[in-house]
C-alpha cells in the first residue's frame, strides 16, 4: 500500500461544500505538501485518507480515493487496518496520559500483540526512527507529558510508526512548536521519507518548500495547481498560486 | 458624578446582598446540626450501634436501619453503575446526534427531576408487584436504582464530553475501534467525573425515604436481613419512625440516627471531592 490517487473527490460537511472535483495522485516514496489559506479544505482532504472524518456528522464523500488501486471507502474495507498502514500525526501533539513506552506500544496492544519481547523491540526502533531514542531512553516509564512539545509531537511519530504504516499523513505537525523543534522535525521527515509515502499539510511556505518534492495548492476548495516543488515555487502556473506563495495573500 | 455613585452604591448593596444570602444557608445548616449534635451525639455508643430496635427507647438501636441502608447502598450500586454508564457511553460515543438524540437528552434531564415519590409508585407496581419481589431489599434498591440512573447517565456524559477530541483522533489514528478507544483511553481520562458522579448519586439514594415507604419497607424489623429478598428498614425510615414517636427518647434516638445518616453522606460527598481533586490535578492536557 503505497501510491495515492483521488480522482474527482468533493466532500460535504452537511450543506457545506468544502472540496471540489479533486484530482491528484502520490507516488510513493515521496513528500507531498498541501498548502493554501485556511478553509481551503487541505485538512478536509489529508483526512480523508485514512477516513478520520467518518465520525463528524454530516460528513460526505463522492468520488474515488485510491490506495494502491482500492478504493477505500468501500463497504468491506476495515477501517481499523486502513488505518494501521495510513498513519497520522496531528497539529497539536496529542499523546496518551500514559508513560512514554506504553504510548508507543498502545498500537501494538490493541492489535492483539502480548510478546514482551515484540513489543519491547519495536518500541525501540520506533523511537531510534523518530530520533528520540537518545533523549528518553532513561526514562521510558515517565508520563508523556512530562516531555516538551517538540518530543511530544516526535513521540506521535514513533507511536504512529511503531503499527508499520507504510504512509504517513501529517496534518500541519510543526504548527505548534518552536524552530529548533520544527527543524527536527523536518530533519525527520526527510530521513523517513526513505521508506515512508509522506502528505503534508502546512501553513508555512518555506517548510513545504524545504521538505516537499510535490505541492499541492488549494483555494475555496479547488485544487489550484499541482506540480513539482521546484516548479511551483519558481514557475507557478496560475496567478492565485503566485500570490499566495509571494504572500500577497493568506 | 452622580451615575458613579449610584453605580457604587448598587455594587456594593448587591455585595451585602449576596453576603446574607450565603450566611442564611450556611447559618441554618449550623443551627440544625448543632441542635442535632446536642440532642443525640450523648446517645451514641457502641450499643446504639450494635443493638435491634426495641420498644423502649433506651434499649433500642440501629443495627438493622444501617446494615439495610448498606444492602441498599450496595445492592443499588451494583444494578445502577453497569446500567447509568453503559447508557452514557452509548448516548455521548455511539449514538448520532439527531433530533431523536436531544429529545432522550431532554427527557433524561426531565427524569432528573421527577420527585422520588413517583419512583415510588412505580417501584411498587413493576419490583413489588409485577416482579413479585415483595417489600425486599432488592425492590427497594431497583427502585433507587431507577431513581439515580438519570444522574449517574449525565455525570458519564458530561465527564465523556470533557475528554478532549485529540485523545480519541490519536486512538482511532492508531487503527483502534471504538470500543478499544473508549476502554483504553476516554474512559480512563474520564473516570474522576464519572466516579464522582456517582458517589453524589449514591448517596441521595442513601438519604431517600418516600419511594422506599411507597414500596412497603418496614419501619420496625427485628432481624439484620441476610439476603437480597429479606424484608428491610434503612436509616431514613428509622429516623421517619423514631420521630414520630411521642416519647422523648426516641426522639433523641433519632437525632442519634440523624448523626449516623449524616456522617455517612458526609463520608460519600468527600470521597466524591477527593477523587475529583485528584484526578483534576493528575490529567492536565
Amino acid at each position: 500500500m503505497k501510491n495515492i490517487q483521488a480522482n474527482n473527490v468533493d466532500a460535504y460537511y452537511g450543506d457545506n461544500h468544502v472540496l471540489k472535483g479533486v484530482t491528484l495522485g502520490v507516488k510513493e516514496n515521496s513528500v507531498t505538501a498541501f498548502i493554501g489559506p485556511s478553509g481551503c479544505g487541505k485538512s478536509t482532504f489529508i483526512r480523508m485518507f485514512n477516513r478520520m472524518n467518518d465520525y463528524i456528522d454530516g460528513f460526505r464523500k463522492e468520488g474515488e480515493i485510491l490506495i494502491d488501486g482500492q478504493e477505500i471507502y468501500d463497504e468491506d474495507v476495515r477501517v481499523e487496518e486502513l488505518r494501521q498502514n495510513v498513519g497520522m500525526v496531528f497539529q497539536k501533539p496529542n499523546p496518551f496520559p500514559k508513560s512514554i513506552f506504553d504510548n508507543v506500544a498502545y498500537g501494538l496492544r490493541i492489535q492483539g500483540i502480548k510478546d514482551k519481547n515484540v513489543i519491547t523491540e519495536t518500541v525501540v526502533k520506533s523511537l531510534e526512527q523518530s530520533a528520540l531514542w537518545n533523549e528518553v531512553k532513561d526514562n521510558l516509564n515517565k508520563s508523556a507529558l512530562s516531555l516538551s512539545g517538540g518530543q511530544q509531537q516526535r513521540l506521535c511519530i514513533a507511536r504512529t510508526l511503531a503499527v508499520e504504516p507504510t504512509i504517513l499523513l501529517m496534518d500541519e505537525p510543526a504548527s505548534a512548536l518552536d524552530p529548533i523543534s520544527t527543524a527536527k522535525i523536518e530533519e525527520l521527515i526527510s530521513t523517513l521519507k526513505e521508506s515512508y509515502t509522506i502528505i503534508i499539510v502546512t501553513h508555512n511556505m518555506q517548510q513545504a518548500a524545504r521538505i516537499s518534492d510535490k505541492t499541492a495548492f488549494f483555494y475555496l476548495g479547488e485544487l489550484i495547481e499541482y506540480d513539482k516543488t521546484t516548479e511551483l515555487y519558481t514557475n507557478p502556473k496560475h496567478e492565485r498560486t503566485e500570490n499566495y506563495i509571494s504572500g500577497k495573500f493568506g | 458624578m452622580n451615575n458613579l455613585k449610584k453605580n457604587r452604591l448598587i455594587d456594593k448593596s448587591f455585595q451585602y446582598f449576596g453576603i446574607a444570602c450565603t450566611l442564611f444557608g450556611l447559618i441554618m445548616l449550623a443551627v440544625f446540626i448543632s441542635k442535632i449534635l446536642m440532642d443525640g451525639i450523648g446517645r451514641i455508643d457502641w450499643s446504639f450501634i450494635t443493638s435491634l430496635p426495641s420498644r423502649k427507647p433506651e434499649k433500642a438501636g440501629i443495627l438493622t436501619a444501617w446494615t439495610g441502608t448498606a444492602w441498599i447502598l450496595g445492592l443499588t450500586a451494583i444494578i445502577s453503575i453497569p446500567l447509568g454508564v453503559a447508557a452514557g457511553i452509548y448516548l455521548e460515543e455511539y449514538g448520532k446526534k439527531n433530533r431523536l438524540a436531544s429529545i432522550i437528552e431532554i427527557n433524561i434531564a426531565n427524569l432528573a427531576g421527577v420527585p422520588s415519590i413517583i419512583y415510588g409508585l412505580l417501584g411498587l407496581e413493576i419490583f413489588v408487584r409485577t416482579l413479585n419481589f415483595g417489600g425486599s431489599l432488592l425492590a427497594g434498591a431497583f427502585t433507587l436504582a431507577l431513581l439515580i440512573l438519570p444522574i449517574i447517565i449525565v455525570a458519564t456524559r458530561e465527564a465523556l464530553k470533557a475528554v478532549p477530541p485529540s485523545l480519541r483522533e490519536a486512538s482511532f489514528g492508531m487503527g483502534a475501534t471504538k470500543w478499544q478507544t473508549i476502554w483504553y483511553q476516554t474512559l480512563p481520562a474520564s473516570s474522576g467525573g464519572i466516579l464522582t458522579g456517582i458517589i453524589l448519586a449514591l448517596s441521595r439514594a442513601v438519604g431517600e425515604t418516600a419511594p422506599l415507604i411507597v414500596i412497603g419497607a418496614l419501619a420496625y424489623v427485628p432481624f439484620v436481613a441476610k439476603t437480597p429478598l429479606d424484608e428491610f428498614t434503612v436509616l431514613p425510615m428509622q429516623i421517619f419512625n423514631w420521630v414520630s414517636r411521642p416519647q422523648h427518647g426516641f426522639i433523641v434516638n433519632a437525632a442519634a440516627a440523624i448523626i449516623i445518616l449524616l456522617v455517612i453522606t458526609f463520608i460519600l460527598n468527600g470521597i466524591a471531592i477527593y477523587l475529583r481533586n485528584k484526578w483534576q490535578k493528575k490529567v492536565n492536557w
